[in-house]
C-alpha cells in the first residue's frame, strides 16, 4: 500500500507542478488579449438595417488609436496617422469652401443618421451639438470637444481657415491623431456640400456661431 | 385585464398619504407608428379613491397624464388598518380595482 | 468698411454679456433637469415589472411545466437576494462566465425546458410586446437593492472576461470611428445635456453599473443593462449587439467590477 501511495503523491505533485507551470505559461499577453477581444466582438453582432459587419473590420488608424487608449501616444505613430489621413483628403474640385451656414445649421443639429435605425435614403446629420457648443442661442450643446463659438471670428475669415475648417470636417485625424471627432467625408457620413454647409456655420461671418 | 396598481397609505399627523402607482398605456391618440398610422388613443378618465367606502377622491383625467401614471395626495383622517379603494375607468371601458389598507 | 463707432473694450463687453447670459441660462437648463429627475425618484413605474417579475418568477410554465424558483443565479439554488451584486460570475455547470440575462436564459431552458432560442426571443418590450425577461431582471435586480457590488475576479475566465471587456470598451469602430471610451472615458463630459460618466474610472463606473436597470420615462419601459449596451452599439453605428453575446458578458463583467464596493441602487428611473 505505502508504495502505491508515494507513488500517487508523487504523481500528484508532478501534476499540480505541470499545472502550475502550464498555468503561468498560459495568462493570455495584452496582444493576445486584443486579437481574442476583436474575435468575440465581431461573433456578438448581427447585421441590421445599414449597418453591416464590415463596420466592426478596422483601418489602420481604428486599430492603432485602439491600440493606444488610456496611454499616451508616441509622436511618430501620431505623425504617421495624421500624414495618411491628410493624404486622404478629397479637396473640393472647385476650390470653394464655403456653403450655405443655415443648411449648416441644421446638419450640426441633425443627430441621425448611419445608425442601423435610421433610413439610409435620408442624408445623414453631423450631430455637431452632441459634443459642441456652436451658435450661442442653442442651450443644447455638450462639452465632449471644444466650443466652437467665434470660430471663424476668432480665427480670421481667410481662405487658409476655410481650407482647414473644410480639412477638420473632412478628416479629423489629419490634425490630431486619435481625436475623438468623427471623419465626416472620409467616411461618407457627410456629402462635400454639405460639408462646406458646416465650413460656412463655422466661417460666414453672418453665421450665428460668429455673432 | 391590467396590472395590478401598486397603492400605498401612510397616515402622517391627522390625515392619510396616499400613493398609487397605476399601469396603464395612456395612449394620447397622437402618436405615429412605423407606417405612418395615429395609434388610437386609449387612456384613463375616471380615478375614484374610497376610504372605508366613503369617496375621497374623484378625478378626470385626460391624454395629457403619462403612461404608468403616479398619483399621490392627501385626505384628512384616516386610520391604521382602514382600507382604501381605488377604481380607474378608461376610454375603452376597461376598469380595475385593487386596494390596500392604510399602514 | 465703416468702422466700428463704438470702442474695443464696449465690443468686448457686449460679447463677455451675451457668453455670460448664454452659460448662465444653460446653467439653469442643467439643474431644472436635475430638479425633474428628483421629482421622477417617487412612484417609480419600475416596481410594476418588479411586482410582474415576481409572479413569473413562481409560475410554472414551459415544457417542464416548472418555476424558476430553483434556479441557482451563483448563490444557492433558489437563492436571489444578493445574487445580482455578485454577477457576472463564472459558473462550473456551464463553464462559462454569465451574466444576469444569460444566466436567467440558462435557467428557463434547463428548469423549464424551452429552446435557447425560445428563452431569448423578444428581450425588449415594446408597446405591443411585453418582455419577461425584463421582468425577470426588475425581479431579481430590486433583490439586491442596497448590497455592495462584489463582482469576483478568482477564476481564470473571469478574469479573461475582464481583460477582454477592457479591451472592447476601447475598441475603436463603424463609420464614425466611436468606442465606448470616445464618451465614457474622461470626467465631467457631456453629450448634449446628457451627463457622461466616466466608466474607466470606480466613481463614474459606481455611479452608473449601481443604477441599471431603470425605467426609462423616454420608452415607457423597464430597461436592463443588456438593453443599455445594445443601444449605445446601436447609437455608435455598430451593427446589433447580439443579446447575451459573448461581448456583451464580457462588457457587463468589466463595467460591474469597474463599481465594486458601491451600493446597488436599482431599479432606478432615469429620462
Amino acid at each position: 500500500m505505502a508504495p502505491s501511495t508515494a507513488l500517487a503523491s508523487a504523481l500528484a505533485v508532478a501534476a499540480a507542478a505541470a499545472a502550475i507551470l502550464v498555468g503561468c505559461a498560459t495568462v493570455p499577453s495584452d496582444a493576445e488579449v486584443s486579437a481574442k477581444a476583436s474575435a468575440v466582438l465581431k461573433a456578438s453582432f448581427r447585421e441590421q438595417g445599414q449597418a453591416k459587419l464590415d463596420r466592426l473590420t478596422q483601418d489602420d488608424t481604428q486599430k492603432t488609436c485602439s491600440e493606444y487608449s488610456g496611454k499616451a501616444l508616441p509622436k511618430d505613430v501620431a505623425e504617421r496617422i495624421e500624414k495618411e489621413n491628410l493624404a486622404s483628403i478629397q479637396w473640393p474640385a472647385d476650390g470653394k469652401y464655403l456653403g450655405d451656414w443655415k443648411a449648416g445649421e441644421r446638419i450640426a443639429q441633425e443627430g441621425r443618421g448611419m445608425q442601423y435605425s435610421d433610413d439610409p435614403k435620408v442624408p445623414a446629420g453631423a450631430n455637431c451639438y452632441a459634443c459642441h457648443q456652436l451658435a450661442p442661442q442653442e442651450l443644447s450643446y455638450g462639452t465632449i470637444g471644444p466650443t466652437l463659438y467665434q470660430f471663424g471670428k476668432a480665427r480670421g475669415y481667410t481662405d487658409e481657415m476655410r481650407k482647414y475648417a473644410y480639412g477638420k470636417i473632412w478628416n479629423a485625424e489629419a490634425y490630431n491623431a486619435c481625436t475623438n471627432m468623427p471623419r465626416f467625408g472620409h467616411r461618407g457620413i457627410l456629402t462635400s456640400q454639405q460639408v462646406k454647409d458646416v465650413v460656412a456655420l463655422l466661417m460666414d461671418p453672418d453665421s450665428p456661431v460668429n455673432k | 385585464m391590467a396590472d395590478p396598481m401598486k397603492i400605498r397609505a401612510n397616515v402622517v399627523g391627522d390625515s392619510t398619504e396616499v400613493k398609487v402607482l397605476m399601469s396603464h398605456e395612456m395612449e394620447t391618440g397622437q402618436r405615429k407608428d412605423a407606417q405612418g398610422n395615429a395609434i388610437p388613443a386609449w387612456f384613463i378618465q375616471t380615478v375614484a379613491v374610497a376610504h372605508d367606502g366613503k369617496p375621497v377622491l374623484s378625478a378626470q383625467w385626460g391624454p395629457a397624464i403619462a403612461k404608468n401614471p403616479f398619483l399621490a395626495f392627501k385626505f384628512k383622517g384616516g386610520a391604521k388598518g382602514d382600507k382604501i379603494q381605488v377604481t380607474w375607468v378608461d376610454s375603452r371601458g376597461e376598469k380595475r380595482t385593487d386596494e390596500a389598507l392604510i399602514a | 468698411m465703416r468702422r466700428h463707432r463704438h470702442g474695443p473694450n464696449r465690443f468686448v463687453a457686449i460679447v463677455l454679456a451675451r457668453a455670460a447670459f448664454a452659460v448662465q441660462a444653460q446653467g439653469s437648463a442643467v439643474d431644472e433637469i436635475a430638479k425633474y429627475r428628483a421629482a421622477l425618484q417617487d412612484g417609480n413605474p419600475a416596481e410594476l415589472w418588479e411586482a410582474r417579475g415576481a409572479a413569473l418568477w413562481k409560475e410554472k410554465r414551459g415544457p417542464r411545466s416548472a418555476s424558476l424558483e430553483q434556479c441557482d443565479l451563483g448563490r444557492g439554488a433558489g437563492v436571489v437576494k444578493g445574487a445580482y451584486a455578485e454577477l457576472p460570475r463564472y459558473f462550473a455547470d456551464a463553464d462559462r462566465v454569465m451574466d444576469l440575462e444569460t444566466r436567467i436564459v440558462w435557467c428557463v431552458v434547463t428548469l423549464q425546458g424551452y429552446t435557447e432560442a425560445d428563452a431569448k426571443k423578444g428581450p425588449f418590450g415594446g408597446p405591443d410586446r411585453k418582455s419577461d425577461m425584463e421582468a425577470y431582471v426588475a425581479f431579481v435586480t430590486s433583490e439586491s437593492r442596497g448590497i455592495r457590488m462584489n463582482v469576483a475576479q478568482s477564476h481564470p475566465k473571469e478574469q479573461e472576461a475582464y481583460r477582454l471587456g477592457e479591451k472592447m470598451f476601447y475598441f475603436r469602430g463603424g463609420t464614425h470611428d466611436f468606442a465606448c471610451a470616445t464618451c465614457h472615458g474622461e470626467d465631467a463630459k457631456r453629450i448634449r445635456l446628457q451627463d457622461l460618466p466616466n466608466l474607466t474610472q470606480k466613481a463614474g463606473a459606481q455611479k452608473a453599473y449601481t443604477t441599471w436597470p431603470a425605467y426609462r420615462v423616454s420608452q415607457g419601459e423597464l430597461r436592463s443593462f443588456q438593453w443599455r449596451l445594445n443601444d449605445c452599439f446601436r447609437q455608435q453605428r455598430f451593427p446589433e449587439l447580439i443579446f447575451a453575446s459573448d461581448a456583451s458578458i464580457a462588457l457587463t463583467m468589466f463595467l460591474a467590477r469597474n463599481a465594486n464596493g458601491a451600493a446597488f441602487d436599482a431599479p432606478a428611473i432615469k429620462r
